[in-house]
């Protein structure tokens, strides 16, 4: 039985080029640069100066703040700078520059207990201490999410193995090749979480990796596995749960509110891999792909290295018209190839110009597509229009803080309207006047 | 490879490829087939109808693009020609060119740009120019014709007078008088059901017109009978310009509302109204006057149904 949510559009998935290809390591760059800020909540202070020599997997960042995560070194070797440096969000970050001397010599690692001899406190603690952030995209501290507010009762974990982007492969081949670890790292969460039972949602264009985790997870009565239909932003948390659990998250409020924690199914692989080997979280998977790359593979790469590197690594046919962070539909395009990857950077696609043209906008029509396809149940083309005019207060009326971004709406537009950027500047002016 | 340029917008960075030229490409290929039908049912002076109606829109849009200084390239979205085709299709087969090119000329004018231009218009800018030349020159709006263009009765004002019923067969694939493109029903469906599947137009507007002129006609009475319950709702549904008009008027994007809820109480609306003008009006036909008001109360329909998070309910 296949399930789904109401709204959604069908995309063009473009996932062959790398749904086939295995996981391969990339080559360790001769400097990585580490931003300090690889997650949703406070900046990490840096804990080493200029001229340190750090060792891998050493804590070189950390902040007290409670929606934070600690970063660490991906290499071995001379910390030649600690400045701002291009991020992927568009702005620059305060990153420590690292000169990698190829020993990947690593710091004195505990490998934790099996789950079994852990508490749910430990385990949170454990998962917080390796950085492990949200790798779908989101980069939310994981430790965070683990640990609900006073009146908060949990009792589900959800993997989003949905991976409804086009182009992106990153969580279909983590969950093919280490499906033990994903399905280890959900046992954990859960636990963490005090829940009973686990969930993964997987889209039906991806049979395999379905079939590898009914097989590892088949010992365990407390994990289903959720066969979802292929649909876009199928793995958007709020239609992930409306399609996994049946459960409607009301406007304002989070997944924990209806007692669900959604986590991705790399961070439940990042969690298990740093539990069973004490590494912390510094490196991961990204899918490189688009009409531009001479060779597109998923990659694993050390956290920090710049798409710059990448891109040479795996060669450019020609120059591309955009290079988006994550998928094409809700990634950043980059102004820089200077930008390095962090722990929530899911993919680099370097899209020709029949990949990703600019459109001219024109001026509504009224044809309601938008309204048709918005999985928020919302009417873009008024909040659009709202904010477009400054009119932010209508905007707020019409539902503009439910809005999730995910870009369906601006996908189906005939006459080619930014309704996104619209709702986006709207939202961003409506939280500013709440502060 | 070095990287000297790199174009920054916001996301999505992927686009369905859907455009208002290629929306009116299909529904200039809904409406060909009974186009076709009423040329070869006709006569060739309905081609001349047609294209006039055609080419005139578009000549009259790019007067008044040029007037008011806006992009010529406004004329390649197709609109135009669109509307000029409706109108055309609403019009008896034996219209002259001169009227259905002035009639182009106010649906383009005072139907479309008067406003500001596509997607401005509260009204149907084709159903707009035809009431106009309604009132203007009465005789030639009504002057039905058949084959050949011999002078015939239209089943709805045969009805009227005498009660007849013709063959379902003949009202069904277009075997009577009427206007040009209301003639060719079995046609007309196959071109909206090409619409739907296309999602060009929501069937909620056809279905709940066409249904509820079905219920209505069924139930109610026509003038000079007593009985309820004993209409001839199929009769209705074949008759008179319901199909062209559910699937190809009502359906409009710009005069519609944007809610679901808001389409079905168009299409009710319609159907109501379509409904009481045919059984107890003065005119047989309803189907422009019914849309026409429901175009105007869209937008309080749009704001009755509209809501935070209520969309696609």
């Amino acid at each position: 039985m296949v399930k789904s949510f109401p709204g959604g559009i069908h995309p063009p998935y473009r996932k062959e080029a790398t749904s086939a290809l295995a996981i391969e390591r990339m080559n360790p760059p001769k400097t990585v640069a580490i931003p300090l800020q690889q997650h949703i909540g406070s900046r990490c202070d840096p804990l080493v100066a200029v001229g340190d020599r750090v060792l891998m997997g050493h804590k070189i960042g950390d902040s007290s703040a409670p929606i934070s995560a600690p970063v660490h070194s991906s290499v071995s070797g001379k910390v030649t700078a600690i400045e701002q440096r291009p991020h992927p969000n568009g702005r620059t970050v305060l990153s420590v520059v690292i000169a990698n001397d190829f020993q990947d010599e690593m710091v004195a690692l505990m490998p934790a207990p099996k789950l079994e001899q852990l508490t749910a406190e430990q385990l949170t603690a454990l998962i917080r201490e390796a950085g492990i952030v949200g790798m779908g995209g989101g980069g939310f501290p994981t430790h965070a999410k683990l640990k609900p507010p006073q009146g908060v009762v949990l009792d589900a974990v959800l993997l989003n193995g949905a991976e409804c982007e086009p182009y992106l492969t990153t969580d279909h081949r983590v969950m093919l090749e280490w499906s033990a670890d994903v399905v280890y790292g959900l046992r954990c969460l859960m636990k963490a979480a005090r829940v009973e039972k686990g969930y993964i949602g997987i889209e039906v264009n991806k049979p395999d990796a379905i079939e590898a985790l009914k097989a590892e997870a088949k010992d365990y009565s407390s994990i289903e596995i959720v066969s979802l239909a292929v649909k876009y932003p199928q793995g958007a948390e709020i239609q992930l749960i409306d399609a996994c659990l049946g459960r409607k998250v009301p406007s304002g409020k989070l997944p924990l509110h209806v007692g669900v924690v959604v986590n991705n199914v790399h961070t439940a692989q990042a969690v298990a891999k740093s539990l069973r080997t004490g590494v912390p979280s510094i490196e991961r998977v990204i899918t490189v792909a688009g009409n531009c790359m001479e060779r597109p593979g998923n990659l694993l790469v050390r956290v920090g290295t710049t798409f710059a590197d990448i891109l040479a690594d795996r060669g450019l046919k020609c120059e591309p018209y955009k290079l988006i962070s994550g998928g094409p539909m809700m990634g950043i395009a980059m102004y820089s190839a200077d930008v390095a990857v962090c722990k929530c950077t899911s993919g680099i696609l370097a899209l020709s110009k029949d990949e990703a043209t600019y459109r001219i906008p024109g001026n509504c029509v009224r044809c309601a597509k938008c309204v048709d396809v918005c999985p928020m149940l919302l009417h873009p083309t008024f909040i659009a229009q709202y904010a477009e005019r400054g009119m932010m207060e209508r905007a707020e009326e019409y539902g503009a803080v439910d809005c999730r971004e995910c870009g369906a709406c601006t996908y189906v537009c005939p006459v080619n309207l930014p309704l996104t950027q619209h709702i986006r500047l709207a939202k961003s002016d409506i939280y500013a006047k709440r502060k | 490879m070095e990287i000297k340029r790199l174009a920054v917008s916001s996301s999505p960075h992927l686009h369905s490829g859907d455009s208002v030229q290629s929306a009116m490409l299909h529904v200039l290929i809904a409406l060909a087939p009974a186009a076709a039908f009423a040329v070869y049912h006709f006569g060739l002076h309905v081609l001349f109808v047609l294209l006039t109606g055609m080419a005139v829109a578009i000549a009259a849009e790019a007067l008044i693009l040029r007037l008011v200084k806006k992009p010529m390239t406004a004329i390649r979205d197709g609109s135009a020609a669109v509307t000029g085709l409706l109108l055309a299709m609403n019009l008896p087969a034996g219209i002259p060119l001169w009227t259905i090119t002035i009639g182009a000329g106010l649906a383009i004018g005072i139907g479309k740009h008067v406003f500001g231009g596509l997607g401005h218009n509260p009204f149907n800018p084709a159903l707009v120019a035809r009431a106009i030349l309604l009132v203007s020159w009465p005789e030639r709006m009504t002057a039905w014709v058949g084959p050949m263009l011999i002078s015939a009765a239209t089943p709805l004002s045969e009805f009227r007078t005498s009660r007849i019923v013709p063959a379902y067969g003949d009202l069904l694939f277009g075997f009577k008088a009427g206007s040009i493109g209301e003639i060719a029903v079995f046609l007309l469906l196959l071109g909206g059901a090409y619409l739907i599947y296309r999602r060009i137009i929501d069937w909620k507007i056809p279905v709940s017109f066409i249904g509820t002129v079905a219920l209505l006609t069924y139930i109610l009475p026509a003038r000079e009978q007593s009985s309820y319950f004993a209409g001839n709702p199929l009769f209705h549904v074949l008759s008179g310009g319901l199909v062209l008009g559910a699937f190809f008027m009502a359906t409009d994007w710009t005069t519609s509302p944007v809610t679901k809820r808001g389409r079905v109480i168009m299409g009710v609306g319609c159907g109501i109204l379509t409904s009481v003008i045919r059984l107890y009006g003065g005119m047989p036909e309803g189907v422009s006057y019914a849309i026409l008001i429901m175009n105007g109360l869209t937008p309080l329909i749009d704001r009755y149904t509209l809501g935070s998070r209520s969309g696609a309910r």
